[in-house]
């Protein structure tokens, strides 16, 4: 219609588009930090439900959650829905990781088509948001929660607070869609200064030793609205149900062929690490909030001080729950309330957690043990005891090493072993102060290798370079000291290692310089004809291809 | 972006000039070439697929519904949504399983590209054969590199899982700009719009050719067979 007004009927389904366009969002989002790879099935047959033409599950929970932060109303100018994922330790600390915020301007298409135009992009958007959620750095950190930190997430409707995202954080646009009313956007504001959380630290750990920590605490309401954790789910007999809908008829609860496990969990945590893990990335930003937090892991336990942060928001939410999220090394199952002895049943009413360590409490779950599967747990093996308060187990001090990541084969070794001569970390100049312990350790500072005469100085990466690195450690390496297998050699007199230093990093052959290049552009020319000869050898194969394309 | 008006193009008229082209590069090792290549793809197609369509009484139609699974990379740290829908799934994992044995196989120095191209069939009258006018076309260029130890492939894991990342950025940047896409074909041609061959889902009509550049700088072009038979039917 070329009306200026928008018809009642088009205002009626716009608006409705809109609603459930900004569900739908907080579903998909929400559903892309459970922790679970997700999978819906298509459908030829239209059932009649799926909104935007999409098969996307609608948890109740998440809608409920919604609904209550809208309010009934619809994004509008400076009235936006934005859904907050952050990070929570065990520790009970917690750090805001991505905003995403579905926003509204003023910016009018008058002329699109609402129920065909506007349906078909809204839909488009979706799909690209569930592009978009697997991309940014959120997704795979929220793939390897359930041992040291769960994600959670908090809805809100108003002004997009981007604060606690730290400095330099990054945005992503998802996309737009033109109303008459407006235009709606969709983007993602994420914090970029993960450097501390290498997600691969977490894959080494072993699984969780039994701990479970109970965040309950029955709290009044907070005013703003609280946290919850992305893979909280009621189990179908808890009665803790919220209603489908008011205007039942509209929303989609087609429930689809793969769900993820609806049974209650607890969140377990592990005590300590066994084996050291690596903390630190090759993450170029270095804003300071990211360097509080190296500095701080160095020293203790996986804490950060939220103070130091700027970390406002309260931590308050849901018991930190979460399904399963595990990866198959770890095919331990979690235990649901009120099956395994000792597991304190989940409120019906949603609590809230609180940041106070002794609140904390410690239960082991029965038959529930885990051991180590890192091979240099053998030396610490520490079983974790089941205090029954306070922190659980043993403090051992898992971050008192600060491992480099980009070792060589076999090197899995505490720090000591570790030099420090090419810090490669991008803070280097807050590693901890404990490294320099190391100056006296003969394995870290090789006394005397011939260092300036030869070109080589460290560098497994020579990739033919022409120059040798002078002097400085090449940018992609960090030179290890280890003792080779069998390195004890009586005939020569230097030992295998130095040998190996020395050599590794052998100047260009001559015949790579560019001067000989006149002789080398000669040597292709003159091997021309025999490649031709080798197309011609084949002349016919290219022949009976195309025969058989006749 | 700037407001566009959104225009109706008038009724039988197709684009000659309107394709629009989108380049992406990739550099990854050998192993990675068939997951890189397929989230590209995916990515791209999980855009340009809707339900099947059913037409009712009164050119009216419905949609049937799309769905979508999360699928994990074995040798990029990267995961990526891709339809489900098995059989298309079977037809892009035999054409990147193609273009990467021809990578292999050709001796060159591992560079290569795989186009993806977006068409619509305009019918002719006889004795004209139909048209097949792109309207949108992606290419991604290849370059596979040899890398000599673990630790390097480590470094390439993350690497290519981050450029991949943003080439998913880039490709919905590009779905966003809301250009041309076919008018939503009436019964009678809709095969000339979408590929309804699948039982599932409808992606619009596209086909895949790739093409490897070897050593001399040559390109030897080997193409799909259905798209060789396409062109040389009458």
């Amino acid at each position: 219609a070329m009306d200026t007004d928008l018809s009642s009927q088009d205002r009626k389904d716009l608006d409705k588009f809109i609603k459930f366009f900004a569900l739908k969002t907080v579903q998909v989002i929400v559903q892309a930090r459970l922790g679970e790879k997700i999978c819906t099935r298509s459908s030829s047959s239209p059932t009649g439900s799926d909104w935007f033409n999409l098969a996307i599950k609608d948890i109740p929970e998440v809608t409920h959650e919604a609904k209550k932060a809208l309010a009934g109303q619809l994004p509008a100018v400076g009235r936006s829905m934005c859904v907050e994922i952050s990070l929570k330790t065990s520790e009970g600390d917690s750090m805001e990781l991505e905003i995403w915020c579905l926003e509204m301007n003023e910016k009018c298409d008058k002329e699109i088509k609402v129920s065909y135009t506007v349906y078909n992009r809204l839909s488009l958007l979706l799909k690209s948001l569930l592009a978009i959620t697997r991309v940014t750095p959120a997704y795979r950190l929220s793939r390897k929660q359930g041992h040291e930190y769960v994600i959670l997430y908090r809805i809100y409707f108003g002004e997009v607070q981007l604060s606690g995202l730290g400095e330099g954080f990054q945005t992503v646009r998802v996309g737009t869609v033109g109303t008459p009313v407006g235009t709606i956007t969709l983007s993602c504001a994420y914090r970029i200064n993960l450097a501390f959380m290498s997600t691969r630290q977490f894959e080494r750990t072993p699984p969780i030793m039994g701990i479970i920590i109970d965040h309950f605490v029955d709290r009044p309401y907070p005013s703003s609205s609280p946290m919850h954790p992305c893979n909280y789910r009621a189990g179908e007999d808890n009665g803790a149900v919220y209603p489908s809908a008011e205007d039942s008829q509209e929303v989609c609860t087609t429930s689809f062929s793969t769900s993820p496990p609806s049974q209650c969990v607890f969140t377990v945590t592990k005590a300590h690490f066994q084996t050291p893990p690596p903390v630190v990335t090759d993450t170029l930003k270095v804003p300071v909030m990211g360097l509080a937090f190296s500095h701080q892991l160095s020293s203790s336990h996986l804490s950060y001080q939220p103070a130091a942060l700027g970390v406002g928001s309260a931590d308050m939410g849901y018991p930190v729950l979460f399904a399963g999220g595990l990866n198959a090394a770890h095919p331990h199952q979690l235990i649901g309330p009120g099956k395994e002895g000792g597991v304190p049943p989940i409120p019906s009413q949603p609590a809230h957690g609180t940041q106070a360590d002794q609140e904390r409490m410690c239960t082991p779950l029965d038959g529930v043990h885990y051991s180590a599967a890192t091979p240099s747990s053998s030396e610490d093996t520490e079983t974790v005891s089941n205090s029954s308060e306070g922190k659980c187990g043993s403090p051992h001090d898992l971050l008192e090493t600060i491992f480099i990541r980009k070792v060589g084969a076999f090197v899995n070794k505490p720090i000591n072993q570790v030099t420090m001569a090419n810090l490669d970390i991008p803070f280097a100049m807050f590693a901890p102060k404990n490294v320099e312990l190391e100056d006296n350790d003969p394995m870290v500072n090789p006394p005397d290798s011939p260092e300036t005469e030869s070109p080589l100085q460290g560098s497994l990466h020579s990739e033919g370079s022409s120059g040798s690195s002078t002097g400085n450690t090449h940018d992609d390496f960090v030179m290890i000291d280890f003792k080779p297998a069998f390195s004890k050699d009586d005939i020569l007199p230097m030992d295998l290692g130095t040998f190996y230093r020395e050599f590794q990093n052998p100047p260009q052959l001559s015949s790579l310089s560019i001067d000989i290049g006149a002789q080398s552009m000669a040597e292709d020319l003159d091997s021309l004809p025999e490649k031709l000869a080798v197309h011609e050898k084949n002349v016919k194969e290219f022949d009976a291809f195309v025969e058989t394309l006749q | 972006s700037p407001h566009r008006t959104h225009r109706r193009a008038p009724p039988g008229a197709v684009p000659t000039m309107n394709c629009r082209a989108e380049v992406l590069e990739v550099s990854v090792e050998g192993r990675q070439v068939e997951e890189a290549m397929l989230a590209v793809l995916h990515t791209v197609l999980l855009h340009r697929s809707t339900g099947k369509f059913h037409y009712k009484k009164e050119g009216t139609y419905s949609i049937g519904t799309v769905g979508t699974q999360d699928v994990d990379c074995d040798f990029i740290d990267f995961a990526y949504v891709r339809v489900s829908s098995e059989e298309l799934d079977r037809a892009l994992r035999k054409a990147v399983g193609e273009f990467k044995d021809a990578l292999r196989n050709s001796g060159s120095d591992g560079m290569g590209q795989i186009s993806l191209e977006f068409y619509q069939k305009k019918k002719s009258r006889w004795p004209f054969s139909d048209e097949c006018i792109p309207w949108e076309l992606w290419t991604i260029k290849v370059n596979v590199v040899n890398l000599a130890n673990e630790q390097e492939r480590q470094i390439c894991r993350e690497k290519v899982g981050e450029k991949l990342c943003e080439k998913i950025i880039n490709i919905v940047e590009v779905m966003n700009r809301h250009e041309y896409l076919p008018k939503m074909p009436t019964q009678s041609e809709v095969d000339n719009v979408f590929d309804t061959s699948l039982k599932d889902v409808q992606p619009y009509l596209y086909k895949i050719s790739y093409q490897i550049t070897d050593s001399l700088g040559t390109s030897v072009t080997t193409t799909m067979r259905r798209l060789i038979k396409d062109t040389l039917a009458l």
